[in-house]
């Protein structure tokens, strides 16, 4: 029967209903200003919310999707009960690169790295900045590229050579009347060291630290020269791709703990940690942030449903007289029923509409005038306007369910 | 023998006001040929109006039987009341019914359009058709504020014969008219009469009653009169030798 009605009338009942609303302009906007907040709401609120996901992603990524880094770990405690933190650890050693290689097929490239922080100067210009020394394979695990000159080679760390890579920000300090700084000869905690070569820009990382506030070196030229220490604070490494970080993972911990020769009884006493773990870790923060703002932005659409409600009695009443009219000519139950659910839902999926697109150029505006990063979902797009679809069938029903039991009589002399 | 279009046997129709129980209708019983024009008098209380909520598939008899061209109404459900009336019935009300801001052909329509096999061509031409018949062929798109109250009602008689009814049913459809204009629609009506058209005319006014070929009074729930009218006035006639007016 439902088929058959839809097959002859649904054509009809959309015109119908168009015309219900265009007969009463003002009130039907009106109605559909609830929805319409609501659905922009829900469209902007995810689409902050993705959007922040997607560039701590984007930033995360940057730094090496396939990244992994071990550092040193340890639950013991040094006299009187305090923890030690992992940089006061020695338990790393230039030997477990060595074993990583050795035996870890799903890592590509290893590095260690040391670092050091202390005063960079350049004839009359000096400032503060951290030294890293690592292995040329730094380069390709961070994915940092050259910007100018060459990079150091592993001769350069065999010999401990006093040449180093700079990050942009030390060159804007220290090279401010734009010289070039490559060849150029400068001092970290007065030791002169030769500039071969410039980074490029990489920006702030995740949690606000400038990356290139940096001077690269050779391994050894930090670990002896600067630091003079004999062992290695973090290793770097790089898995083949991000789906096998977790292999890479396995593989560094069985390669380590066999070089340290820890029981099996014993803990490790270093953390593996990748990248990706810490993407997932940070997204399902800001997961629950859209979850959040979804949920605050839905509870509106649900006003928007009462408020169609509301109007569609109003309007059942309004128009009683008409209901018994098209009673007596023939209207079933049924018939005078989808006249109103066509009507409520028009409204609720008209609003949609402009609520998506509403809430499309609002998330634009954020980017715009807020420089907050926004990404529009489809999902988001398809969902809200779901929502607001079923908010017109369920907030309309009930009114259209009234007008279809009224007694055609009563109706017809209804004033 | 002609076809009976309506058959009423000892109708009955009560109603429960809480306690008490009103008996609208005590027994009615008349039958109405096809191509008979009858007008069905009382004043109010009598159980007129009952009567045409009834006749009109609107209501059903508490006991009794109503044959409408042949079904027994009192078995349907309510939808199928709604199809019979869509099919057998057209109503003309007094206060005309037209949707606002509609034009007069979509009025004229509105039947067909909860007729599942009619098409929006044949809709079309059939609503031309029946304007046509109640001579608007020339005010098809106007709005009913943009018509008189005669014309309204009109349209009101085109939506009626838009489904080719068995039977058109007219509740005081002169009552909102002045008297040139009641003569008008009453010459009209006669008009489809003489084409082959049923109409029961439910009015108050005895005026009115000397248009049709029979009329049947009721008073407190039961038939008291059912008589051919042997000498019908003709509506044309009447409206010729009404006085011209200066107001027109």
């Amino acid at each position: 029967m439902i088929i058959k009605f839809f097959k002859m009338n649904f054509f009809n009942l959309i015109r119908l209903a168009w015309r219900a609303l265009i007969r009463n302009k003002v009130r039907a906007l009106l109605t559909m200003l609830g929805i319409i907040i609501g659905v922009a709401s829900v469209i902007t609120m995810v689409a902050i919310g993705q959007g922040s996901k997607q560039s701590i992603r984007d930033q995360l990524s940057s730094m090496g999707s396939n990244m992994v880094t071990v550092r040193p770990y340890s639950n013991q405690t040094v006299g009187g009960g305090a923890m030690l933190g992992p940089s006061g650890l020695q338990t790393l050693k230039i030997t477990d690169i060595e074993a990583i290689k050795k035996s870890s097929p799903h890592v590509t490239a290893v590095s260690p790295v040391v670092s050091s922080s202390g005063q960079s100067i350049n004839a009359s210009k000096n400032w503060p900045v951290s030294i890293q020394g690592v292995y040329p394979d730094y380069f390709s695990i961070r994915e940092w590229k050259l910007k100018e000159g060459i990079l150091f080679t592993d001769k350069d760390v065999k010999t401990s050579s006093k040449v180093c890579l700079l990050g942009q920000t030390v060159v804007e300090n220290l090279f401010t009347n734009g010289e070039n700084p490559i060849g150029k000869v400068i001092r970290f905690n007065n030791i002169p060291i030769k500039v071969i070569g410039i980074l490029e820009e990489k920006g702030e990382s995740t949690f606000g630290q400038d990356q290139d506030n940096i001077i690269i070196a050779p391994f050894s030229t930090v670990q002896r020269r600067v630091l003079s220490i004999d062992y290695v604070q973090n290793i770097y490494a790089s898995a083949i791709d991000e789906n096998s970080s977790e292999k890479a993972t396995n593989e560094i911990t069985a390669a380590l703990r066999k070089a340290h020769k820890l029981q099996n009884s014993e803990e490790d006493d270093f953390t593996v940690r990748t990248q990706a773990e810490l993407i997932s870790a940070i997204s399902s923060t800001s997961e629950l942030l859209t979850v959040l703002l979804a949920a605050i932005a839905g509870i509106s659409l649900v006003v928007g449903g009462i408020g169609i409600m509301n109007i569609m009695y109003v309007s059942v009443t309004e128009r009683t007289k008409e209901i018994g009219l098209r009673m007596s000519v023939g209207a079933r139950g049924l018939d005078i029923l989808m006249q109103f659910l066509v009507e409520a839902i028009m409204i609720s999926i008209t609003g949609g509409a402009i609520g998506v697109l509403l809430g499309i150029t609002s998330s634009k505006l954020v980017t715009v005038f807020l420089s907050w990063p926004t990404l529009v979902s489809e999902p988001s797009i398809i969902l809200a306007f779901a929502v607001c679809a079923f908010t017109g069938v369920f907030f309309g029903y009930y009114p259209a369910q009234k007008a279809s039991r009224l007694d055609p009589i009563e109706a017809l002399r209804y004033e | 023998m002609k076809r009976k279009i309506l058959e009423i046997h000892d109708l009955k129709r009560e109603f429960k006001m809480g306690d008490e129980i009103v008996r609208a209708l005590r027994g009615v019983s008349f039958s109405i040929e096809e191509g008979e024009f009858v007008t069905i008098m009382g004043s109010s209380g009598s159980g007129k109006t009952t009567l045409l909520n009834v006749i009109g598939c609107l209501d059903k008899p508490t006991e009794g039987v109503y044959l409408l061209d042949g079904v027994n109404v009192k078995q349907l459900s309510r939808n199928q009341l709604a199809k019979l009336r869509n099919k057998k019935i057209g109503f003309v009300f007094q206060s005309y019914n037209l949707l606002a801001r509609t034009s007069a052909l979509e009025n004229t329509e509105l039947p067909l359009l909860y007729n599942a096999s009619i098409s929006s061509k044949e809709r079309h031409d059939k609503a031309l058709m029946a304007l046509e018949a109640v001579k608007l062929s020339d005010r098809l798109h106007h709005l009913p504020n943009q018509l008189s109250g005669g014309q309204q009602q009109r349209v009101a008689i085109a939506r009626a014969l838009v489904n080719d009814p068995v039977m058109i049913l007219a509740d005081e459809a002169t009552g909102n008219l002045d008297t040139r204009t009641s003569y008008e629609i009453m010459s009209l009506l006669q008009e489809l009469n003489q084409h082959g058209k049923t109409i029961v005319f439910v009015t108050h006014e005895p005026d009115i009653a000397a248009f049709s070929s029979r009329t049947v009074t009721l008073k407190d729930g039961r038939v008291i009169k059912d008589i051919k009218n042997e000498n019908v006035k003709s509506a044309k006639k009447a409206l010729a030798a009404l006085p011209v007016s200066d107001d027109y």
